[in-house]
């Protein structure tokens, strides 16, 4: 069977009108530091200008390349950025799309229909403002501040952050923690008291053997990380890829495990037994500096690759061989925690067990293996101490989600749901660049939320399903026209960097800086901003680390030495005292039996799909980002669509062709809002379907996302929920396929 | 001086980096790409191999579309690239009949487009926006004539293939397999 996308799939996207500017071949480029931006040259390629991109959480360093009519040309990587490394994946390249964007938010917005009916007025900055200083003041004395909160994700959440610290709230919650990455943070932290962060501390580079579990790097294109397994692989690497789909990084792939999900558990598990029956660990190591390896041991003891086999249908023999791979390249082996982890509710104990798996091969704090990043001490602006709030969201959820380090968007949004067993519920959300409808599952209950609200603010460059429910609407400019706060990165080396506007925010749109400050001088919260504007805020932070905002406007990137610990501070079993009860690594987990969870992980088996169903696993793809660029005119022109991936053999059973239109079904009977296509593919299980997060789009103001491809958000109902620290598993929907609409679903 | 370029299909990851890289650099029309990414999947589950390529003009050294072009708009530039000069073309289409790859298009303003090698920058000494953004340095470029420059080196050490050679273009795009 062969599959090939051509040129003709590739460009049969009919013309969709100027979306850029017209250019004059550039008459010479500019080598760095050649130009000090941002000096102008007439009648040239005028000017650079530095920034770190947006368009994904990983924040590469950049330049953006302006002509002499102040028009973007381009955006090309930072050479001294460790996020980059001089060049930027196709979001980045494609940035320029998003500020192109004509179908952007242009000017404040009032709502003046029924929530979600997306009827709006257009307003001044001043009534947008008043409104909601308004609305927060009267929640703030009918029900008390803590009732608001802010669902972030991105740069100006944290002005919105102080604006709502200001008025009394901690409710800040980033869908990027319950909903991707929490659960890995928790696993890792119990394990070595630390977490993995971002960008994640993994030594690719140097690693002799790279295990990945459902990652899909490639596709799912986290740029330093992709570079890096180029140059590991290079070099000799060997990559082992679990994952019920043969992903790109599958291809790349010595060993590809094409596991039956949900069963990941087992199957670490197993290679856990045989590293410690087959005395193939780290003896030293885990003598050093482990704590309950002989209760590991025992509790493995029956968890063979046999048992194992049963479960996730991978050979006995190839669990052997691979669990034999990673202890030859030992300790330059990672066993990657992924990302985006929250799959099936046991997440964080599966993420505990990779951690432990590293541990067995003494990878952590090892060349190869895991670093220790370090970041440059940055002082912010100061500004008087926040009021304490009486209360905070984990008062909604006595003796739940112990360890949860961070606010859960999902819990904040089941809390604004009204019900007689709470006496406050949510009544004010701030929901600044993430849209919520398709971020957090289980809509019709996001619905729900949002309808009892009194207030509801949305923050965003692009008219979005959220926006659509919004009481004002704010219309942020594009990271290429403003100033951000400074990128402090924690790396193997620190940087900072500096994002300028290199362009003035087209139509009646501002920084986020500028609007909470904004509100904060309306209601009287004015001294918790007390520069003048983000000039002379940045002015003054960047003094404390020895720079300014003229070196920074002029080089971008700003690198440090390193001064406290090594980058491998275990390389020759070195003493480290570890940030657990016991100082130790915790194989058997104190911090967990402590709150009552299981300290040595176990297998759970999960439901399975019905006859005629198939598990709905969904992934990325390289030029996209969550939902966020559906509309980006450039990289609208790589991917327009998403697509369904069927198993021939599934596809032979229900007469499916390449190409065809149909909806997906779930098991509560959930119709995908829009029609999805057919791709017939060897490179999925029979058990499962798979498809691109980030398309369906329903709201008509995106002219070139509307009704492309289908939403996987829409079709997670079963939501299962981490005990540990609240994440939501969503990988629990099954699938049929539907040849016809679903009843009207309004949007 | 023979330009040409090496894609490593071992590294490349199919993320149209080149494609997007390209548009924004030459200022390719919306709806249009000079270059492009082929997937293709052989095999049955669970014994499978992908193979991904990113495409372009091969700036072939005996190229059908400069064969076929009534006005020698398409013609041979410095260092064997294959150019289109717009003023002289006609808009016929032959050559993109002819060209065996599928790289040409009808640019919206009536002349036929492809690749150039971003000839710009190379008289510059850089390399072509693709090469220049690739994340995983899955593109060479380079003179074959030169034996030390790396595509001359990554040819010498690495198994090749180019594409279609049965047309007998002498193609000066390669792809390390």
């Amino acid at each position: 069977m062969s599959n090939t996308m051509n040129r003709r799939d590739f460009i049969k996207i009919a013309s969709i009108g100027a979306g850029g500017v017209a250019f004059a071949t550039p008459l010479f480029d500019f080598s760095k530091g050649e130009i000090l931006a941002p000096d102008v040259i007439p009648g040239m390629y005028a000017k650079r200008t530095p920034t770190y991109c947006e368009i994904c959480f990983w924040k590469c360093a950049g330049w953006v390349h302006t002509n002499d009519k102040g028009n973007i040309w381009k955006v090309t990587g930072h050479e001294d950025d460790p996020h980059s490394n001089g060049r930027l994946c196709p979001r980045g390249t494609g940035g320029v799309g998003m500020y192109n964007d004509e179908d952007r938010l242009k000017t404040p917005l009032i709502r003046t229909g029924e929530r979600g009916n997306q009827t709006f007025r257009e307003a001044s900055w001043d009534e947008a403002f008043t409104y909601i200083a308004d609305g927060l003041k009267k929640i703030a004395a009918e029900h008390g501040p803590e009732c608001v909160a802010l669902f972030s994700h991105g740069s100006g959440g944290h002005y919105f952050g102080d604006l709502i610290k200001a008025y009394g709230s901690s409710n800040i919650a980033a869908p990027s923690y319950a909903q991707c990455r929490g659960p890995r943070e928790v696993g890792f932290i119990a394990t070595y008291g630390e977490g993995v962060e971002s960008p994640e501390r993994v030594d690719i580079r140097d690693t002799r053997c790279l295990v990945l579990i459902g990652s899909h790097f490639g596709e799912n294109m986290h740029n330093g990380p992709v570079q890096e397994i180029a140059q590991a692989t290079e070099k000799g690497a060997t990559i082992i890829t679990v994952d019920p789909r043969f992903s790109t990084v599958a291809s790349k792939s010595k060993f590809w495990l094409p596991i039956k999900p949900a069963t990941d558990m087992a199957l670490l598990l197993a290679w856990i037994h045989v590293l410690i029956y087959e005395d193939l660990y780290d003896k030293e190591y885990i003598e050093k500096y482990a704590f309950g390896f002989e209760e590991l041991k025992a509790h493995v003891a029956q968890m063979t690759p046999e048992w194992a086999y049963g479960i996730t249908t991978i050979k006995p023999e190839v669990i052997r061989q691979t669990a034999r791979e990673m202890a030859n390249a030992s300790p330059r082996v990672i066993v990657h925690p992924g990302r985006h982890v929250t799959w099936y509710g046991d997440d964080t104990q599966r993420l505990r067990t990779v951690a432990m798996l590293n541990a067995l091969l003494g990878s952590w704090g090892r060349r190869g293996g895991y670093y220790y990043p370090e970041q440059v001490d940055f002082k912010s602006y100061p500004h008087p101490p926040f009021p304490t709030p009486k209360r905070t969201w984990k008062d909604a959820y006595p003796g739940k989600f112990k360890l949860a380090g961070l606010a859960l968007a999902s819990g904040i949004c089941d809390a604004t749901v009204p019900t007689t067993e709470r006496d406050c519920s949510f009544k004010g959300w701030i929901v600044n660049g993430t849209n919520l409808i398709h971020t957090l599952p289980n809509q019709a209950n996001t619905l729900k939320a949002i309808q009892a609200l009194e207030l509801m603010v949305v923050i965003d460059t692009m008219p979005m399903e959220i926006t659509g429910y919004a009481d004002v609407i704010l219309p942020e400019c594009t990271y290429l026209e403003r100033y951000d706060d400074i990128r402090v990165s924690k790396h193997r080396e620190p940087t900072i960097a500096l994002r300028m506007p290199a362009a003035k925010p087209k139509w009646n749109t501002k920084p986020a800086w500028w609007m909470a400050k904004g509100i904060a001088d309306k209601m009287d919260l004015g001294h918790y901003f007390p520069w003048k504007n983000i000039e002379e805020k940045l002015e003054w932070e960047l003094k404390q680390v020895g720079t300014s905002l003229e070196e920074m406007q002029r080089i971008g990137v700003k690198k440090y030495k390193r001064q406290f610990d090594d980058l491998y501070p275990m390389q020759n079993l070195e003493d480290f005292e570890f940030n657990t009860n016991t100082g130790k690594i915790e194989l058997f987990s104190t911090a967990m039996e402590d709150e009552g969870y299981d300290p040595l992980p176990n297998y759970t088996a999960h439901e399975e799909p019905p006859d005629g169903y198939y598990r709905l696993i969904y992934g990325r793809a390289p030029m996209h980002t969550f939902s966020r660029t559906a509309n980006n005119p450039n990289l609208t022109d790589l991917m327009d669509e998403n697509s369904v991936w069927v198993n021939p053999k599934i596809a032979k059973e229900w007469g499916l062709k390449n190409d065809q239109y149909l909806w997906l079904e779930n098991q509560d009977g959930i119709v995908s809002k829009t029609p999805i296509k057919v791709r017939v593919t060897e490179r999925i299980r029979f058990d499962s379907v798979y498809m691109v997060h980030g398309f369906g789009h329903t709201n008509n103001k995106l002219s070139r996302a509307y009704g492309k491809g289908a939403s996987d958000a829409d079709l997670i109902t079963r939501v299962h929920v981490d005990p540990v620290m609240g994440g939501t598993g969503m990988r629990g929907n099954f699938v049929t396929f539907r040849f016809k609409a679903g009843e009207e679903v309004s949007s | 001086m023979r330009y040409a370029m090496a894609v490593d299909t071992l590294k490349c990851v199919g993320c149209t980096d080149c494609v997007v890289a390209c548009q924004t650099e030459n200022d390719v029309p919306m709806g249009h790409c000079r270059d492009w990414i082929v997937e293709k999947t052989t095999g049955t589950y669970p014994q499978l191999q992908l193979e991904i390529r990113s495409e372009r003009c091969n700036h072939c050294a005996n190229a059908p579309c400069v064969r076929t072009c009534p006005t020698e708009a398409s013609h041979y530039a410095a260092g064997g690239i294959v150019l289109v000069e717009e003023s002289e073309c006609i808009g016929c289409k032959a050559c993109i009949t002819s060209c065996p790859y599928d790289a040409r298009f009808i640019h919206p303003e009536g002349y036929v487009d492809k690749c150039t090698f971003c000839v710009q920058r190379v008289e510059k000494g850089q390399k072509p926006a693709c090469v220049s953004v690739c994340p995983t340095h899955a593109m060479i470029f380079g003179d074959l004539d030169d034996p030390n420059s790396s595509i001359s080196k990554a040819m010498a050490t690495r198994k090749w293939k180019s594409l279609i050679p049965e047309a007998g273009t002498d193609p000066k795009v390669f792809y390390l397999i």
